[in-house]
This record gives structure tokens, C-alpha cells and sequence, in this order.
């Protein structure tokens, strides 16, 4: 490891004997972290990589090893040209252009809303606001198939009352039913994070804006949103990596509705082709290119990151 | 708890200058005395009634669309299956909540507390191991120079980008290769991985452990090792805290991992328990009530942690936000 390949530091110049053992320190201290590293993540992407250009064939009947034989971008050709990935694909695409900007949009107001002194019971307010963010996933996916659920829905039940019959887990509506599961569990967590931001402008450039003749929305928009930009594009760095996964919500609504199918996102079409349909090299490539459109969006949007906080700092 | 209070409140210059420097101040246990620095009665005065009004009246709509499904979950744990299906479980008059909590426990054998011991073993126990793993990189990370550091820092970057279902198929794969599948350590282990925390705990080694000191402990002649026990975990418990609290979370959450790998009930997490009940409600609506209890349940810990502890969190959340 590279931990061990100290150079030398300009304080311990003077103490030579001290630097042998703070690289040994340092090399202990880091060992754990990277013997993890390299067992949970080096060395299954390393397999996920060498496994999709690779198909495994269980030869007759499960009897003797199974053969590895080299498909070279066989399995890529085979997700690209698979209609079902090509949808979950689009999917997520809609998924990204509902889900982010309304969650993003909400938790901006509510954060300004929080940020103009106005507001009662600010403790209690971002206390409720943040809860669902404590909500295990899973469980915020069961109380809203419950709450979608006709006879059981207190919604569906007022919504009848109203003569309105909306069925939430039928086709037309089954993106909208897990854009809200969405928003409902990050909506809070991220106005808390743009109101930590809020915080941190100057009172200055505030009082000077208000000395201008700006009202509280006019100031809103065009003084506080370009001040904590960096922090927006953090939170459309978080959700879009967040829907790219997308996982939990989708599989436990499709135990009830038709509408979701077995392959409905990115990572319900890998863990179908890996552990229902079992072609490990499908499933592998799929891991892949899920990757690396991660990667590409995340190292796009760190890179716009470092660029507006260089444009603050100017 | 005042939640007005954080960390980012005492940094003037933050918008001006957004680097990784992390949190200017520790979170103090007694930091309740900063109010937000803008509503001061001055700015009241100058707010009309009106938009005074709108202002808590949009807050109240959302707080209520995120209370709401909460409390419902809440009442239909205290209902029987005539209130739930037919969506009358708000009222009060004779609350079943203990019977179904019984019943909770008596479903399958008792499964459920099983299932419960298990989260509590994982998140608890891994929570834990994960935090004091992460805080000792990330520590030295901030306070040992060497060569290739901040590649090497940039890899741990990386992994936190990479998407858990990626690495489920290999994870799964090399697990049945050295026998590990279906135990206890398939989902103990992986989930010890938390490269966020490493970042998390760079920054707090930065913002809570001056170099001073260590220089002067050095001087005193304590070894490294000693060093980082003694003194600068003591510095960082607020830090450890934070990253023991979101990794607590995240493995409170986990449901890939455990369904990819178990197929032992026994040895289930309350996640995956709950998803397997939830199916069988689909056919067998006795479950439903079942699948209710336990998913109160699930969620009270979880609940508890975060508002008994929740300047850490926010210690966290600011933090992860001036990248």
C-alpha cells in the first residue's frame, strides 16, 4: 500500500527518528478501511468487468465446473439491443426530469420560506420537515402502497367523496406514485441542506439588496439562489445519482400493481437478469454501463461544482 | 433542542468562499443559544400580515404532507381489519394496538423479533466497527503526509459514487465461492464499507484536531498509535458520532445486500422480513396488519436516534454540503 511510502513531512525533518513510526501509524490506521476496500468494492467490480465479457455455461445439467468462454462485447450488444433495458432506461430518464426538478424546486422554497424570519416554531417545522428522512425506505414504500391501496386509502376515500376515482397504481400513474415516495423522503433533508447554505450568506449583501429596494422574493431569487448555487447543484448531484439506483420503491409497489414490471429500473433489470434469468454476463454488462453513466453524470457535475464555487471565490 | 442553531451560522465568509474546509465549529451540546440571525424583530415589523400569514400557512401544508403518512401509519397499527380496510383508522375507540403487536410477535413462529435482534446486531454492531474504520482513515488522511495521497483520496471518492446494485451480482458471486452466502457476514461485512465516512471524518480531523496538539503530544513523547486513541478520538467523538449515525441509517435501510444474499429467514434484517410479509399480504390480507405493526416498529428507532441526536446529524448534512 502506498500508506507505507511516506515522504518526508517538513516537521519531522528535524525528528528523523519520529518518521518511521508515523508512517507505521499511518499505514495501521488506513489498513482496515483499504482491506475492506479492496475485498467489498476492488474486487467485485474487477469481477463485475471481467465477468461481462465473459458468458458462463452451465454444461449439462450442472454436472463438472462451468465453462467461462470469452463473448468479447457480446453481452454489451445484448443490453443495448435489449428493448426492456432501453426502457428502463427511459424510465429513469422521465423519472430524472419529474422527480429532480420538483424536489429540487420544494425543498428551495421551503428553505427560503424557513430562511425569511417569518416563520413559527422553526425547530418543530425542520423536526417534521426532516422526518421522513429517519423513514427506512422500504417502510416509506409500505406506507405509501397502503395509502395508494383503494379501500384501505384514506385519499382514495376522500378523493371518492369528491366523485374523483384515481387509481394510483394503474398504469397512467404509477411514475407520479413513486415520484411522490421520493419527494416525500428527501423533500426535507435537502431544504434542510439549502437552508444550512441560506445561513451562510452575508448579512451585508442581504441588507444591501433590501437598501435597493428589493422584496423578499425579488431578493429570494436573484440574491440568495446564485449564492448557494453550489449547494443546488450538490443536491441535483444526490437525486440523480439517487434515481439512477432506483430500486426499493419500484420492487415493493410492483408486489402490487401490474404496472411495474420486473424489469422497470436500471437495477431491477440487473438483478432480474442475475438472479431470476441467472446470465451473469447480461447482468454484468447491464452493472457496467449503469456505472458508468454514474460516474459520467457524477464527475460532470462535480466538475460544474468546482467551477461555480471558483466563481463564488472570485 | 434549538434547530436554528448550526454549525455553517458562524461562518461569515462561507458564501464568499465555499472550500473543503468543513465545519467551522464542533457541534456544541449546549449551542442553543443562536437564534436564526434574521428574524429579529426589526425584520418582523417590516414583514405585512399577510405574507406572514402565507409564509406559515405553506410551511403548515408541507409539514402536514410529511407528518401525515407517519400518523396514519401510527393509527393503523392501533386498528383491526375492519377500521383498515375500510380506511376508518383514524378513530380512537378502542385502539387494538398491543393485541396487534402480539400478534406481530406470534406471526411465523415469532419471526419478527428475530428479525429485529438481526437489524439491531447489524446496524448497531456494523454502525459501530464501520465508524471507528472510517475515522481512523480519514484521520490519517488529514494528519500523515505521503506520496499519492489525494489519488488515493480521490479513489475513496470514487467508491462513493458507484452504485450498490452494481456490485451486488459480484458480491453475491465471490461470497458463494468462499462459502460466506447465506450467513451472517454476506451482509455484515460489505456494509462495513462507508467511503462517505472517510470523507466525513477528513474534514472533522481538520476542523477538531489541531496540529498543535498533536505536535505537543508527540513532544510529550506519546507514540502515533497511542496518539490517535487518546487524543484525537477523544477530539472527534462528535465526529464519530456522525458517521456511526449515518451509517446506522444506511444499514437500517439496506434491503439490496440481504435479499441478494440470504435466503435464511432467520438471518434476515426487518427490511427484507417486512418486504417478504408485504408480498404475502397480496394474497392473504391477514398479513396486512402484520406487515403495519412491524413497520412502526422498524421505523421507531430510527425516529428515536434522529431527534435525540440530531445536531449530529446536521453536523453531517453541513458538512457533506461545502465540498
Amino acid at each position: 500500500m502506498s500508506a507505507t511510502t511516506m515522504t518526508r513531512d517538513a516537521a519531522s525533518d528535524t525528528v528523523t527518528a519520529g518518521r518511521r513510526p508515523r508512517a507505521r501509524a499511518c499505514a495501521l490506521l488506513m489498513t482496515p478501511f483499504f482491506v475492506l476496500m479492496a475485498v467489498v468494492f476492488i474486487a467485485p467490480l474487477v469481477t463485475a468487468v471481467w465477468l461481462s465479457f465473459f458468458t458462463q455455461d452451465n454444461a449439462g445439467l450442472g454436472f463438472g465446473e462451468p465453462e467461462q468462454a470469452f463473448v468479447g462485447l457480446r453481452s454489451y450488444a445484448a443490453v443495448f439491443t435489449d428493448p426492456t433495458f432501453m426502457n428502463s432506461l427511459a424510465l429513469i430518464l422521465v423519472f430524472c426530469l419529474v422527480y429532480i426538478p420538483v424536489v429540487t424546486v420544494g425543498a428551495l422554497l421551503l428553505a427560503l420560506l424557513l430562511d425569511t424570519g417569518v416563520a413559527r416554531l422553526r425547530p418543530f417545522l425542520q423536526l417534521g420537515l426532516f422526518l421522513p428522512h429517519a423513514v427506512p425506505g422500504i417502510i416509506a414504500a409500505i406506507i405509501w402502497l397502503y395509502l395508494y391501496t383503494p379501500g384501505i386509502s384514506p385519499i382514495t376515500r376522500a378523493l371518492a367523496g369528491l366523485d374523483l376515482e384515481v387509481n394510483f397504481l394503474g398504469v397512467s400513474m404509477v411514475i407520479p406514485a413513486i415520484v411522490n415516495i421520493a419527494v416525500w423522503t428527501s423533500l426535507g433533508y435537502y431544504s434542510v441542506i439549502f437552508y444550512a447554505a441560506l445561513q451562510a450568506v452575508p448579512r451585508e449583501v442581504l441588507e444591501a439588496a433590501r437598501v435597493d429596494g428589493a422584496g423578499a422574493v425579488l431578493t429570494s431569487v436573484l440574491v440568495k439562489i446564485p449564492m448557494i448555487r453550489s449547494s443546488v447543484v450538490m443536491v441535483l448531484l444526490f437525486s440523480m445519482i439517487w434515481t439512477l439506483q432506483l430500486f426499493t420503491e419500484p420492487m415493493l409497489l410492483s408486489q402490487a400493481t401490474p404496472a411495474i414490471n420486473s424489469r422497470f429500473s436500471p437495477s431491477m433489470y440487473i438483478y432480474d437478469a442475475a438472479f431470476t434469468r441467472n446470465n451473469y454476463g447480461l447482468a454484468a454488462a447491464a452493472s457496467v454501463v449503469l456505472m458508468v453513466a454514474t460516474m459520467l453524470l457524477s464527475y460532470g457535475m462535480t466538475r460544474l461544482t468546482g467551477r461555480l464555487q471558483r466563481q463564488e471565490a472570485s | 433542542m434549538t434547530t436554528t442553531a448550526k454549525p455553517t451560522t458562524a461562518r461569515p465568509d462561507a458564501g464568499a468562499k465555499d472550500g473543503p474546509e468543513g465545519p467551522e465549529s464542533p457541534p456544541k451540546p449546549s449551542s442553543g443559544a443562536g437564534r436564526g440571525r434574521r428574524s429579529g424583530p426589526a425584520h418582523l415589523e417590516r414583514s405585512p400580515l399577510l405574507g406572514r400569514a402565507i409564509v406559515n400557512l405553506v410551511l403548515g401544508v408541507f409539514v402536514i404532507y410529511t407528518l401525515a403518512p407517519v400518523l396514519w401509519l401510527f393509527f393503523a397499527a392501533t386498528s383491526d381489519a375492519d377500521a383498515l380496510s375500510s380506511a376508518r383508522v383514524f378513530s380512537l375507540e378502542d385502539p387494538v394496538l398491543w393485541q396487534n403487536l402480539r400478534e406481530l410477535f406470534a406471526t411465523d413462529g415469532g419471526i419478527y423479533g428475530r428479525w429485529y435482534l438481526n437489524t439491531i446486531l447489524y446496524a448497531v454492531v456494523g454502525g459501530i466497527l464501520s465508524a471507528l474504520i472510517s475515522t481512523a482513515c480519514g484521520y490519517a488522511f488529514e494528519k500523515y503526509r505521503f506520496r499519492h495521497r489525494e489519488k488515493l483520496f480521490g479513489l475513496v471518492l470514487v467508491a462513493v459514487m458507484v452504485p450498490q446494485t452494481v456490485l451486488a451480482l459480484p458480491l453475491y458471486l465471490i461470497a458463494s465461492q468462499t462459502g460466506a452466502v447465506n450467513t451472517f457476514w454476506s451482509v455484515f461485512i460489505p456494509l462495513l464499507f462507508n467511503p462517505f465516512g472517510v470523507y466525513l471524518a477528513r474534514i472533522f480531523a481538520e476542523g477538531y484536531v489541531p496540529d498543535e496538539v498533536l505536535d505537543a503530544a508527540r513532544v510529550d513523547g506519546a507514540g502515533e498509535l497511542k496518539m490517535f486513541f487518546s487524543v484525537a478520538l477523544k477530539m472527534l467523538a462528535p465526529g464519530v458520532m456522525t458517521v456511526f449515525l449515518f451509517q446506522l441509517t444506511a444499514i437500517w435501510n439496506n434491503f439490496f445486500l440481504p435479499m441478494v444474499m440470504l435466503s435464511d429467514q432467520k438471518l434476515y434484517p426487518v427490511a427484507l422480513g417486512l418486504y417478504n410479509w408485504n408480498s404475502m399480504a397480496t394474497v392473504s390480507p391477514e398479513y396486512q396488519l402484520v406487515v403495519i405493526a412491524g413497520s412502526l416498529l422498524g421505523l421507531l428507532p430510527l425516529i428515536l436516534a434522529f431527534m435525540l441526536l440530531q445536531r449530529f446529524w446536521k453536523a453531517g448534512l453541513t458538512a457533506g454540503s461545502v465540498k
